[in-house]
């Protein structure tokens, strides 16, 4: 079970956690092709390697936050809160 | 006469003072505490235990520890039967009762032997090569049934598990797996620096293979040392000895999963404690001390009952006190296997000969000069050809190994070492890299990404002092990981390569007729590598699945390497090239049970109850499950049915007036600058022009366009909103919430609280209920100072005083109906208040049932029958609500051209003819006699009994529905065995015009 480490709460268990998908992805504007809402809707990317993902701290803060991870080793290289910069350590202030 | 076999002294593990009695395969034996079953087994003489996997052949007891490929039995009898437990770990206890598995009628004469007679019919792949013509999933599927039952080897208990697990969280600084004397010296090491740590041991004892051993460590004989060590390490108040406990599985950021057995010795300590404890422990570092495994090499017949592994035999001497029989053959490629010939030899067997593979000038241990001085004949440069016997060893074929000399040596126990694998399971789980060292013919860990050290044994270590020094340095490496302290020296141990040296022989040349097993519980053998290899199986994953090597439930701990190494002497390359299959968890079985531990029956998931549950208890109603609630079926009276009762229910309503606890809808609380908008993103109908006072219906979608869920949402204030979702969707619409306002709309000034548990809430629902209402509430309620979706606040009068309350008038029957919120804690007080003022006007209570007939009558559709996550709005009747002059969640994909087929399925109502009554979940055809498959129309998604229209009623999702209005078509069920012709109409069977809930 992975560390999943929470800007506001710590390193905390997965179990607490829901996995939201690609943090990159932001819905088109209201009056964008109907290509870009097919992309928006279906089309991910599927990286080897790391991956900015959102994850929902639902059993401890209830924060949406994005998590930096390796798709390959688990491994979580930064971890910010929505709208944060990537580029700390998440093992600097979390743990 | 018991126990027989047991020699006149010795035996570390026994205690002889208490004789303990168990069963087997039906017969009373005897053995003593401290046995293992098949300690006790072999005192009692009994070698014979199991029948083998595919050829039925009879199987012995082969090692003393986890590895165990053979004697697995069918444990205990009923409710608390296990199946395939090895007999090498499993603690014998008072009343003990173990069968043998895998044959009948008995393990010594058993039909499916068979199987044995056939084997050159059976070959690697049999069944792949064999049941695929003709090639249809059909006749597959017919094979499939009978190579199932023949299939597996004991049986698992039919009946629940009346045992308890538990599940036991842990953190500590240095987790070391592995009671050895290197998992001791690396605690020791750990623990004087005050660091937390916990120690587990598979076997009951700590100390390992050198409790036994005649070493001397730090000056100290063995056991005194293990003695020393372990009181030192229980006197520190953060080091846990964790003995009988299994770790099993590496997972992500450090956490290993280890099973504790508890009271699986059968001591019932008054059912307080589980039979076995789930151990998660999160470990800052793992220090791997988990030894090294003994494997076999093949021969002919290498798998007759009497053939143990080398060091089990020490194991059994010294440890149970066992005499395995009476004239021994030892057959070694190491000098491992010297220990064992001189304790076989001290037990009193006599030791026939010492059959060495090296040659002569290679065997140069001091083993090897003890076993001469002691009179043992060494024959080296020597194999076992074949060994014969019917259902135990009789004699062995040995020659030279180029191929002359032949002698037969009658022998009734054969002691095997072909060398050690060390236990890397878990190094490798944990992404471990190995590297394959010819020296000792195995696979030893290189280095982890994960904050894992090994130590001992498992590194190659055959000196005990020297696997110590492994162990400390291991120790250090693993502080410095956990931040405990900075003293990390080197893990290379100075002094003389103390690695066993094993001669890489792996597999004897195979003689005509006699079989050389690689994996004796899988019954594979050389052949089977060497037909792999032929039909192109050669990498190792293809070789494993192809042959089954491996793939049983030992995971081929004994066999792999041998198996492995086969196929890299076919292919002509190195043993380092072929690698090894990947090691995945568990080490070993682990009892289905462990895994969820208490969360299993109620405890899966948590019970929620509403405010009123204890009053509906009272009634004596049966509950449904509405995800996590608890819903009341429906009150039925003495003598009556529950559908009758519902039915009664339903028609006091639309009579008089009934209530209903509606406490489990979602309720979300919104206030904030922005709310207004917020729900315009949100619905696909307005909310910003809702004024204040008033609730609306909305409907939301999915991103593509499909309907996720519906409410009505009340404005309370200008910028303060109660949103109200299904039962079902109610946390994901709070998590959807959630989400769009901190990632996707931050600017939005909305704050979400979801307060569905803080308030109660009843329906009031039926002709009468503004009457009832009027005695209850200190407000105006009539039509015209509180009209259809008003929202207030009020005060209820109830017995104990005046209680606020918010009030919606809304309806989901169809009739004139409100809804009165309270908090919670008033929930009852409210619900009983709102029954005493109804009752000079004939109230009634209801439950689901009813509300789910008025509901179908009205035609209002819910989550999971209609909105099944394929309609749109406009499949449900609900086109009109999508604004066109705002943008909404899934708005901009509702445009497609699917979306808008004129076949699309559509909500439609169904009338039952002549009386019938339309089965659950049917099917809508045109013809119900035409060939299967008939092609389908459409399909039931909610039913019921109409007290109102007098017939069985149905909403379903039909192809060009609306068009099809006045229609008749035929609801069909296979499963009801049912044909029922039904007439299409609209989906409102009462009041279309909705005069009722306006009156």
């Amino acid at each position: 079970m992975m560390l999943i480490p929470c800007p506001w709460c710590g390193s905390r268990n997965q179990i607490e956690f829901t996995y939201g998908g690609d943090a990159g992805v932001r819905r088109p504007a209201p009056d964008a092709p109907e290509s870009a809402w097919i992309d928006y809707v279906y089309v991910r990317d599927n990286p080897c390697g790391p991956l900015d993902e959102l994850w929902y701290h639902g059993a401890g803060c209830r924060s949406w936050f994005t998590v930096r991870r390796d798709t390959r080793t688990h491994a979580i290289l930064a971890s910010a809160p929505a709208g944060g910069s990537l580029t700390d350590d998440p093992s600097a202030d979390v743990r | 006469m018991t126990q027989t076999w047991r020699l006149a002294e010795g035996g570390s593990a026994i205690d002889r003072t208490h004789p303990l009695g168990f069963v087997y395969d039906g017969r009373r034996y005897e053995g003593y505490a401290g046995d293992t079953l098949a300690s006790a087994l072999l005192a009692n003489g009994v070698h014979l235990v199991a029948r083998s996997f595919k050829y039925h052949r009879p199987r012995g007891i082969v090692t003393a520890g986890v590895e165990e490929p053979s004697a697995l039995v069918q444990l205990g009898v009923g409710a608390r039967s296990e199946p395939n437990t090895r007999a090498t770990t499993l603690e014998l206890h008072d009343g003990l009762v173990a069968a043998s598995q895998n044959c009948w009628p008995s393990v010594r004469f058993d039909a499916g032997a068979l199987a044995n007679a056939l084997s050159p019919l059976l070959p690697a792949g049999f069944y792949y090569k064999t049941f695929k013509w003709p090639p249809t999933p059909k006749a597959w599927l017919r094979y499939e049934h009978y190579i199932r039952s023949a299939a597996g080897m004991g049986r698992a208990a039919l009946a629940p598990d009346p045992d308890r697990y538990e599940h036991q969280y842990a953190h500590c600084d240095v987790l070391v797996i592995g009671g050895g004397v290197a998992g001791l010296a690396a605690a020791r090491r750990a623990a004087q620096t005050g660091a937390r740590v916990i120690v587990c041991q598979q076997s009951p004892r700590f100390g390992g293979a050198a409790i036994e051993g005649d070493a001397t460590i730090e000056a100290r004989p063995a056991p005194q040392w293990i003695a020393e060590t372990i009181a030192t390490l229980a006197s520190h108040p953060d080091v846990r000895l964790l003995p009988r406990t299994t770790a099993y599985g590496y997972y992500d950021d450090d956490l290993v999963g280890a099973v504790e057995r508890v009271t699986e010795d059968g001591a019932t300590t008054d059912g307080m404690l589980p039979r076995q404890r789930m151990w998660m422990v999160r470990a800052k570092a793992v220090v791997l001390a988990s030894g090294a495994i003994e494997r076999a090499i093949a021969y002919g017949n290498n798998d007759l009952p009497g053939t143990l592994l080398a060091r089990a035999v020490f194991t059994y001497v010294r440890r149970y006190g066992v005499r395995l029989g009476t004239r021994a053959v030892v057959f070694t490629n190491n000098d491992s296997a010297y220990e064992a010939a001189l304790a076989l030899h001290e037990s009193g067997l006599e030791v026939k000969a010492i059959v060495d593979a090296r040659r002569d000038g290679e065997v140069t241990c001091a083993g090897a000069a003890l076993a001469r001085s002691a009179g043992l004949r060494i024959r080296a440069a020597s194999v076992i050809a074949c060994a014969h016997g019917r259902q135990r060893v009789a004699r062995v074929d040995v020659v030279t190994r180029n191929g002359g000399d032949v002698s037969t040596l009658d022998c009734d126990l054969v002691a095997v070492s072909g060398g050690y694998s060390p236990a890397v399971h878990l190094f490798s789980q944990a992404r471990g890299t190995l590297h394959y060292d010819p020296t000792s013919a195995s696979f030893l860990p290189d280095a982890s990404p994960m904050a894992i050290v090994a130590a001992g044994a498992v590194n190659g270590h055959g000196n005990v002092e020297r696997a110590i020094a492994n162990a400390v340095a291991a120790a250090d490496a693993a502080l410095a990981r956990a931040g405990i302290a900075n003293r990390s020296s080197s893990s290379a141990v100075p002094g003389d390569d103390d690695r066993l040296r094993v001669d890489s022989l792996w597999a004897v040349p195979p003689v005509r007729g006699a079989k050389c097993f690689v994996d004796l519980q899988n019954d594979v053998t050389v052949a089977d590598v060497a037909v792999a290899n032929r039909e192109g199986y050669q990498a190792v994953e293809h070789l494993k699945r192809y042959t089954t090597l491996g793939m049983g439930t030992d995971q081929g701990k004994t066999s792999n390497v041998i198996g492995l190494a086969l196929m890299s002497e076919r292919l002509g390359v190195s043993l380092a090239q072929v690698g090894t299959t990947t090691f995945r968890p568990p080490y070993t079985p682990v009892t289905l049970g462990a895994l969820p531990g208490a969360a299993s029956g109620a405890h899966v998931e948590p019970t929620r109850y509403s405010a009123m549950h204890a009053w509906h208890a009272e009634q004596g109603t049966r509950f449904v499950n509405a995800g996590l609630w608890k819903r009341p079926h429906s009150y039925p009276r003495p003598g009556e049915s529950e559908d009758d009762a519902a039915a009664r229910e339903a028609r006091n309503v639309r009579a008089n007036v009934g209530v209903v606890d509606v406490s489990t809808l979602g309720k979300i609380e919104l206030q904030g600058r922005d709310v207004a908008e917020f729900l315009n993103r949100l619905y696909i109908n307005r909310f910003d022009n809702l004024t204040v006072g008033r609730c609306r219906y909305g409907v939301m979608l999915r991103e593509d366009g499909i309907v996720r869920d519906d409410g009505t949402t009340s404005r309370l204030d200008d910028t303060h909103y109660l949103m109200t979702t299904t039962t079902a969707n109610a946390v994901a619409i709070m998590q959807t919430i959630e989400r769009l306002l901190q990632i996707d709309w931050p600017e939005l000034a909305v704050y979400a609280t979801s307060v569905t548990e803080q308030w109660a809430a009843a329906a009031l629902s039926g002709p009468k209920s503004r009457e009832v209402l009027a005695q209850l509430v200190d407000i105006d309620v009539t039509n015209d100072a509180f009209p259809f979706l008003a929202v207030t606040i009020c005060n209820l009068r109830t017995s104990t005083g005046s209680l606020p309350a918010r009030l919606f008038r809304m309806s989901y029957s169809g009739e004139l109906a409100y809804e009165i919120h309270v908090p919670s804690s008033r929930g009852r007080a409210m619900w009983e208040a709102v029954l005493d003022a109804g009752a000079p006007f004939g109230i009634m209570p209801y439950g689901t049932e009813a509300m789910n007939t008025l509901r179908v009558e009205k035609g209002h559709v819910v989550i999971g029958a209609e909105i099944d996550g394929r309609t749109t709005a406009g499949d449900l009747g609900m086109e009109r609500l999508v604004n066109p002059n705002k943008w909404c969640i899934g708005k901009p994909l509702l445009a497609r051209p699917a979306l808008n087929a004129p076949d699309r399925w559509q909500l439609v109502g169904l009338t039952a003819m002549r009386g019938a009554h339309i089965p659950r979940g049917a099917k809508l055809v045109a013809d119900p006699d035409h060939a299967l498959p008939n092609p389908m129309l459409g399909h039931v998604t909610s039913f019921c009994d109409s007290p109102h229209a007098g017939a069985s009623i149905a909403l379903a999702l039909l192809s060009s529905g609306r068009a099809r209005r006045g229609e008749t078509l035929w609801a069909v069920s296979p499963l009801a065995d049912a044909k029922i012709e039904v007439t299409i109409g609209p989906s409102v069977f009462v009041d279309p015009e909705g005069t009722r809930l306006r009156g």
